[in-house]
């Protein structure tokens, strides 16, 4: 089967004042058809920055996008001209972001809001575009979806503005949903609501999913296939039940430890990951959790691991077997 | 625990914000009403968890606690004093005793003051040490005591990532040696592998010093692992009280239920065995709360008494208290 959408070796720097930040350091990476993979990492790893990239919505100064392409349907999206670029941007591919109230336009009715793409991408006239607009408000579960077209985002809560911005990304029937923390300005009832319309969501619609997040509860409930960042790079790839399983790079079992679990009694004290992660100012040359890991080797300090295959569905970039403590 | 005396007891606690319109014959038209007759008992050295959702009053009761707002109504006593918050001398010396850790790391730390200043600052304040040079010598000994390398003391907050500078508020609200605190979300503005640094520290350091906290979190995990009971808020009121394993292996609320069903678990295969109780619509509006329970128009189990009067507070186990008429 052919990946939807396949990137390879993508490197995203910004310059600032302050020097170069290495933001994104060779990052491949595919999403399969139909599929949810899962992006987890925590802030400044880069994960978001890579989803822009793709899209090319970093801003250029002061970011740069030094290499690398994103294919989707043979096409590299790196290389694309602008305006072929707008064709796919909410038509093949679309963005959901966190905060659902800066994202929305204050002074336009969402129905305004949805129906824009309708009519920019698909042409429809005003009349289908709006009864187009209703079936997708009432998909996302907005009740009396047709009084709620005349009104503004501040009518709306939180967990609602989240759903007509699911709607407006939906409207074109993309074949990938891009979903950057969706759900981490939602009280966790709200983000329950979410993740189960977008799970449903998908099932009726099959489109593919990325969804970053820095939530290892979230990825456990909707992911299939999960790839963990750190520092701009990737560390580890797996399916989502071999990674909490077996999480085999030290940084992925690290988080897990960290973790307290509302399902178990405590136990024991949670593990803390000493340290901050590194400075994105300083270019990378060893392994970026080198100095944090209590697996470290020499050879970590040395060079930066590669992401390598393991298995088939498996990829690790790590020096250390972290079940024996042994380099492998 | 329950055996020892309590350190802190509210009583009826009511904080509401007046709404007013007009500018010159300003009035009142309505009010938010954020807490609305709350009661418990903090015993020492044990941790509350306040829980709830956004807009559900936690932060406003550890707030009012605290004396940071007046309080509409209701009664407090910390350490067998009552608070008298007319009395700038009564506040004083609950401030003294009482401390709060804020949530957000970057607004709570004064961005033109060195961290030697911020931290001092209690210690100025309250004349606990008024030798230049002995404070100084006191800030280093709080910062290390936190994990801040006392070399840094002439530093500025900016220089700091959020972690640090969470635990240098921690090291100012230990200055004047006080034994409660109120931990207003303290790691949620924090990544996961420095949250469990801070939870960490903030366990030794309870320990070491006999301090108690009240947690006021919205992360059900981080409050199921840290602390002893746990009370649940909904729209300005506590729906369940209980010790920790209690309240999160039977919760009794159809809140509480809800609730600990959509927090999420970080393992595949238990998550997608769980049955989620998904409640419908949000949190009504704490200006105009719904008549009888609060929680009756989302709740799965609601009855026609539920919409008519405020259930009443039981005791379903022993030291586990509810509200609701299903019980």
């Amino acid at each position: 089967m052919n990946p939807l959408l396949q990137v390879r070796n993508l490197i995203t720097r910004f310059h600032t004042p302050e020097g170069t930040v290495y933001a994104v350091n060779g990052i491949s990476l595919h999403v399969n058809e139909g599929e949810t993979l899962a992006i987890v990492g925590e802030s400044g790893c880069g994960k978001s920055v890579t989803m822009l990239s793709i899209l090319r919505l970093i801003p250029i100064p002061p970011g740069e996008i030094v290499a690398g392409e994103a294919i989707l349907h043979d096409r590299d999206l790196l290389k694309m001209k602008d305006a072929e670029l707008e064709n796919i941007r909410g038509k093949e591919v679309s963005m959901v972001f966190q905060d659902p109230m800066t994202s929305l336009n204050p002074v336009l009715t969402i129905g305004r809001q949805i129906s824009e793409s309708l009519r920019v991408h698909l042409g429809m006239e005003a009349d289908m575009a709006k009864r187009r607009t209703i079936e997708l408000l009432e998909q996302v579960g907005i009740s009396d979806a047709e009084h709620r077209l005349g009104d503004y985002p501040h009518q709306f809560s939180g967990g609602m503005r989240q759903r007509v911005m699911i709607a407006m990304a939906l409207a074109c029937a993309p074949s990938l949903l891009i979903a950057d923390e969706p759900t981490t300005a939602l009280d966790v009832t709200i983000q329950a609501q979410i993740m189960e319309l977008v799970i449903q969501l998908r099932q009726q619609l099959g489109m593919a999913i990325i969804w970053i997040t820095h939530d290892l509860g979230v990825v456990a409930g909707i992911a299939h296939r999960v790839i963990v960042m750190y520092a701009g790079f990737i560390v580890e790839e797996a399916l989502v039940e071999d990674l909490y399983e077996n999480p085999k790079h030290p940084y992925t079992a690290s988080l897990l430890a960290a973790l307290p679990r509302v399902d178990r009694r405590r136990d024991r004290r949670l593990k803390s990951i000493p340290g901050a992660p590194p400075s994105l100012l300083v270019e990378p040359k060893a392994c970026p959790f080198s100095l944090r890991c209590e697996f470290a080797l020499e050879q970590c300090a040395g060079e930066n691991p590669p992401l390598e295959q393991i298995s088939p569905t498996r990829k690790l970039a790590c020096w250390v077997d972290i079940s024996t403590g042994k380099a492998r | 625990m329950n055996s020892s005396q309590p350190l802190v007891v509210v009583q009826n606690l009511v904080k509401h914000f007046p709404i007013t319109r007009g500018l010159v014959f300003e009035r009142t038209v309505g009010s938010v009403r954020a807490v609305d007759g709350i009661s418990f008992e903090i015993f020492r050295g044990e941790t509350l968890g306040l829980v709830g959702e956004s807009g559900c009053g936690k932060t406003t009761a550890g707030r009012t606690i605290l004396g940071l707002y007046p309080p509409t109504a209701g009664t407090i006593v910390i350490d067998g004093t009552k608070v008298d918050f007319s009395s700038r001398k009564s506040m004083q010396s609950v401030r003294r005793k009482a401390q709060m850790i804020f949530q957000d790391p970057y607004a709570s730390l004064n961005p033109r003051w060195t961290v030697g200043a911020i931290v001092a600052e209690p210690l100025r304040v309250h004349k606990l040490i008024t030798n230049p040079k002995e404070r100084t010598e006191r800030v280093k000994e709080l910062l290390s005591l936190v994990g801040i390398s006392n070399r840094l003391v002439n530093r500025f907050p900016h220089e700091f990532s959020g972690g640090q500078r969470q635990r240098i508020g921690i090291a100012r609200a230990l200055a004047c040696q006080p034994l409660f605190i109120v931990c207003d979300e303290p790691i949620s503005a924090l990544d996961v592998s420095i949250q469990a640094q801070v939870v960490n520290l903030l366990e030794d350091l309870q320990s070491r010093f006999g301090l108690t906290y009240l947690f006021i979190a919205h992360d059900l995990s981080m409050v199921r692992h840290i602390c002893n009971r746990v009370a649940v808020m909904y729209l300005g009121l506590i729906v369940e009280l209980g010790s920790r394993d209690e309240v999160y292996e039977h919760p009794q609320h159809p809140y509480t239920q809800a609730l600990l069903s959509s927090v999420p678990i970080p393992d595949p295969k238990k998550d997608r065995m769980r049955k989620r109780i998904i409640l419908s619509g949000d949190v009504p509006s704490p200006i105009n709360p719904p008549s009888g329970c609060r929680f009756h128009p989302r709740c799965p189990i609601a009855m026609e008494i539920c919409s008519q009067t405020e259930p009443e507070w039981k005791e379903v186990a022993p030291e586990h208290w509810a509200a609701c008429h299903a019980l």
